[in-house]
């Protein structure tokens, strides 16, 4: 199986969830240049990225290049508790995409 | 297996990977429509209030206390620049995330929903020294507060 390009962590305290996701994704802007070739590197970049709890959603991103490769995101939110689902998906601007789920701890 | 048999299962396996990969690009497959179409206009507008109209229907945004932006003095390598917005404001519906010397100034937007705090934390590439600006959308009106940041290694790799 693939690995998955996704590692999310959701935590609860308090009545606040935090969610932290880290995505694996080369993030590539469009503009830069092969160093070898001089040829530009063609745009390759997330473009959406939407999350859900236990199949609602919480909150959904749309990204340009300028996010950093690898991208790192961040969130809280309240209403949830430990056990429930998150499930972070992305999409890029090549159609590819990917998604996980976790459950709150 | 015999590591013939295996080197045949990859290498059908990885093409038809990459004929999947092919089709999806090319539109054939159509990919799981998660939103509404990517806001191309914003994201690849050169000037901020062009973007912020684009995104979010007003160019111009009301300075607020109420905002908090979390983003180095100095960052190292712009390629990497972490960047939290905080904010106390009301009813956040979104908050987005602009570096005004970027050849596209957008970086992000979040859409929050109805029990989504005013926070979103991420990283983003900065091309040289600018603002960082954190634009709230608060009740319907747009907010906005900056943070400037020195890059000392441009992050566009340029």
């Amino acid at each position: 199986m693939a690995k998955s390009s996704i590692k999310i962590r959701a935590t609860e305290k308090n009545g606040e969830t935090t969610v932290k996701a880290l995505m694996t994704h080369p993030m590539e802007t469009g503009g830069r240049k092969d160093a070898k070739t001089g040829e530009k590197i063609p745009a390759h970049f997330i473009n959406e990225v939407v999350c859900k709890h236990n199949g609602e959603t919480v909150m959904t991103a749309e990204w340009s290049g300028g996010v950093s490769k690898n991208p790192y995101i961040s969130f809280k939110f309240t209403g949830a508790a430990k056990g429930d689902n998150i499930e972070l998906s992305w999409m890029d601007n090549k159609g590819e995409s990917d998604s996980k789920t976790a459950q709150i701890k | 297996m015999s590591t013939e048999m295996k080197r045949r299962i990859f290498l059908k396996r990885s093409l038809t990977a990459s004929a999947v990969g092919v089709a999806a690009g090319a539109g054939l497959l159509a990919p799981q429509e998660i939103l509404a179409a990517w806001n191309q206009a914003a994201f690849e507008a050169k000037e901020v209030p062009n973007a912020l109209n684009a995104l979010l229907g007003s160019g111009t945004t009301e300075p607020s206390e109420a905002i908090k932006i979390k983003a180095p003095d100095i960052a190292e390598n712009g390629a990497v620049v972490p960047v939290t917005v905080e904010t106390s404001l009301p009813d956040v519906e979104s908050i987005a995330i602009i570096a005004s010397e970027n050849p596209s100034p957008l970086v992000a937007s979040f859409n929050l929903g109805k029990n989504t705090e005013g926070f979103v934390s991420t990283r983003i590439k900065m091309g040289k020294t600018g603002d960082v600006i954190g634009v709230v959308k608060s009740g319907g009106k747009l907010y906005s507060a900056k943070k400037g940041v020195k890059v000392t290694i441009g992050g566009c790799g340029g």
